[in-house]
């Protein structure tokens, strides 16, 4: 397993006792939790059980009450997410959120806006160097599109792609951001088990090509169960379980959780 | 060399087809119809004889010289006004106060205002001008000073307001709008200073020292005077295209893919790096800058500022051409704003005049109304009937009513002007919301249905593995098949 030799921490992210309320509401409460690196770990739970609110807060999308998050061996705690985003903690979302009338192409060089650097000056007058970066930049986005397999449609607009390509080019937005940790947030939903299967190769092929730390929400087990090394299970906001695939599925409090919660569903 | 050859003998044909290249139809269109106007106004001035007297006439009609220098003043604010609402989204009601900044700041460097000052730099070299006191300074230097002045405004203003969602900042930006209007309408008294002059304005600006035209029409190095709208014909053309171009370049850019990502989606675009209030302020800072040159050319071409120029239904009427002509194409903007700009100022008076000159106008009156109203009532009924063609008999019969009331009426031009204009937006935007010559982005989400919508609905109907059921049977097989071996057993993928 390769790992980011400029940390020394052997996490690559660390949430210390996370907390984040709406209101009265508490969330997701006191979860401290780890990404070792190079590693690829899971969080499941039912549904509201603070999975997202867990990422939303990761990426600096909500306030957090108490606790800080540690990238690598640098506080992120409070930070904007597009600083977040800069430093190398890349993401997907649940419910696709793609610049649907960008190109693919586009849509990964604007996850690459932190890392370029021509102004407006150098754009307006296509100065040398501004021309060089942009093509730096067109050539890394085609070798992303060619990396999660939709390298043909470049030039298409996002909306237009089709739903499991688009799920491919979330992620090749998040790795154009040169990303020390991946956030997926259920990457395979709405995908068929034959399409989940191959996502759990593709997962494993992020990990050791592109040399992240991967955390994944995932809903369907079957994938869960394959391609993470740990996982952890939330419930009202609280870790309720974490070890192996093998433990969790013997753990009663886990079985208990979800059969509970399919209690009150349906 | 030889495979090459055979590959170009086969594709000529093609290209010989496309004489030009498609991305350069529009500016060289554009180009050929400046050029040619402006060889019309240069012959019919100077060598009269050249032109036949009925095309003469026609064109001082209905294509008069000042209207196209102001119309194009208007592209330039419209095009600057893209930056912000058709680039990065953001709804902006007060525009003209940019416009109104870059017109006074011209007024403020180019005039006798400041008597008790004398500064001077190779400003104007009129006799008369040489004698006033006051700050004179160059014109080019001034438009860039106007540009500086409005790109800190557009950051002064922006900063405490861009947080806002659009329809809080769209009424913030009017709050601005209308408080430049009041300060500059007001400011023959601010605390006791003379900032400009109130209601009077300052009059005159200075002249450009530009290539211009003697009697002869031989050309001169000159002083600009306010019978010389040709060679500011040329400026405002430069202006207006250096404007465009340069808007067009950026967002081609680094910061035009955030501005359209932020569009798209302020969430997803903060969460890939975009930092947002930056990405906006510079949209509304380079916005700024387009509509400080605009007021500069303003300025110069009615050779004076004045605060009733500045009026809100100025920033009504940019936002209008950004939207008719196609928000976020420039080309498509360029084309409103020289449109409406000549509507206004030009084809709505004339038609007006015509037909008050023929003396007619109580039986056109009446007779557009009894049309007007035949029309949206066989509308009416064919909407009844469920023809989902009927909202356009209804609304051309308003519309024709509204004209023909108007002619009834006999009121002031302006407010059948306004009539007609409104009459057109709300039949712009009931059939091509997109704008006469929309962005292909815009006509796509505005014409095509989203795939995504469709195939989430199938792939929900498809998701057949709720994790409940994946979890109990999993737990039920406890030690089945360990997860490695899966994960060997699939093929790879590509």
């Amino acid at each position: 397993m390769t790992a980011t030799v400029s940390t020394r921490t052997t996490a690559a992210l660390t949430a210390e006792s996370l907390t984040v309320r709406f209101g009265g509401l508490t969330a997701v409460n006191r979860i401290s939790f780890d990404i070792p690196l190079g590693g690829i770990v899971s969080l499941i739970g039912p549904n509201g059980a603070g999975k997202t609110t867990f990422f939303n807060a990761l990426t600096g999308l909500y306030h957090l009450a108490e606790g800080r998050v540690m990238l690598g061996d640098r506080n992120v705690t409070g930070l904007s997410p597009n600083k977040i985003a800069n430093l190398g903690v890349a993401r997907t979302f649940q419910n696709i959120r793609l610049f649907g009338l960008m190109t693919a192409e586009e849509n990964v060089k604007v996850a690459m806006h932190g890392h370029m650097k021509s102004g407006v000056f150098s754009t307006i007058l296509r100065m040398p160097w501004q021309r060089h970066e942009e093509k730096a930049a067109h050539d890394a986005a085609l070798e992303l599109l060619d990396f999660v397999g939709i390298g043909k449609t470049a030039g298409e607009y996002a909306r237009n792609l089709s739903y499991g390509d688009q799920r491919r080019l979330e992620v090749a937005r998040a790795l154009a951001l040169k990303p020390s940790v991946l956030l997926l947030d259920e990457p395979t939903a709405g995908m068929n088990p034959r399409e989940s299967a191959i996502f759990t190769d593709f997962v494993h092929r992020v990990r050791d090509e592109k040399n992240v730390s991967i955390l994944l929400i995932e809903h369907d087990m079957s994938v869960v169960m394959r391609v993470s090394e740990r996982i952890t299970v939330l419930d009202r906001g609280e870790t309720i379980a974490e070890g192996g695939p093998a433990d969790i599925k013997a753990n009663e409090r886990v079985i208990e959780a979800y059969l509970g919660k399919s209690g009150t569903e349906v | 060399m030889t495979v090459s050859d055979i590959a170009t003998v086969t594709q000529a044909p093609k290209q010989r087809r496309s004489f030009v290249k498609p991305s350069m139809r529009w500016p060289l269109g554009l180009l050929v119809a400046a050029v040619a106007f402006f060889l019309f106004y240069y012959f019919d001035t100077y060598f009269a004889r050249a032109v036949p007297d009925q095309f003469s006439d026609f064109m001082h009609q209905w294509l008069p010289l000042l209207s196209v220098n102001e119309a194009l003043v208007y592209v330039m604010c419209a095009v600057g006004l893209n930056v912000v609402v058709g680039y990065a989204g953001l709804l902006d009601l007060g525009f003209v106060a940019f416009w109104a900044i870059g017109g006074y700041t011209a007024g403020w460097l180019m005039s006798g205002f400041f008597h008790t000052l004398n500064f001077r730099f190779f400003g104007s070299a009129f006799t008369k001008v040489n004698e006033i006191p006051g700050i004179h300074i160059n014109f080019w230097t001034v438009l860039v000073a106007a540009g500086l002045i409005c790109a800190l405004f557009g950051v002064i203003i922006g900063a405490p307001t861009l947080r806002l969602r659009s329809d809080y900042l769209a009424l913030v930006t009017l709050g601005f709008g209308e408080i430049t209007y009041e300060v500059f309408y007001n400011g023959n008294n601010v605390f006791g200073k003379n900032i400009s002059n109130g209601t009077q304005g300052i009059t005159p600006v200075d002249s450009v020292r530009f290539f211009g035209f003697d009697q002869t029409g031989a050309l001169t190095w000159k002083d600009l005077g306010p019978f010389d709208a040709l060679p500011k014909f040329v400026i405002f053309v430069g202006l207006a295209a250096i404007v465009m171009f340069a808007s067009m370049r950026i967002r081609e850019g680094r910061l035009g893919r955030a501005w359209l990502a932020i569009r798209e989606d302020e969430l997803a675009a903060s969460s890939m790096g975009v930092p947002l209030m930056p990405t906006k302020l510079k949209a509304y800072a380079i916005g700024a800058v387009a509509g400080g040159i605009g007021g500069v050319a303003f300025a110069i071409h009615v050779s004076g500022v004045l605060p009733d120029r500045f009026r809100f239904d100025i920033s009504i009427t940019l936002l209008a051409m950004v939207v008719l002509g196609g928000m976020g194409n420039v080309w498509g903007v360029t084309i409103g704003a020289l449109v409406l700009a000549w509507t206004n100022s030009t084809a709505l008076p004339q038609v007006q005049k015509a037909i008050t000159e023929s003396g007619a106008d109580v039986e056109v009156g009446t007779t557009l109304v009894v049309v007007g109203v035949a029309l949206a009532v066989l509308g009416v009924v064919l909407m009844i009937r469920g023809v989902s063609g009927g909202l356009l008999p209804v609304f051309i019969g308003v519309l024709v009513v509204v004209i023909g009331g108007a002619l009834l009426y006999k009121g002031p031009g302006t407010s059948f002007q306004f009539l007609v204009f409104g009459s057109v937006l709300v039949l712009m935007m009931l059939f091509r919301r997109e704008g006469l010559i929309p962005e292909a982005r815009t006509r796509l989400v505005l014409r095509e249905q989203e795939r995504t919508d469709a195939e989430g609905l199938g792939a929900d109907m498809e998701d057949v593995a709720p994790e409940l059921e994946a979890l109990t049977d999993e737990a039920i097989h406890v030690g089945g098949v360990a997860p490695t071996q899966m994960i060997d057993g699939k093929e790879t993928k590509r």
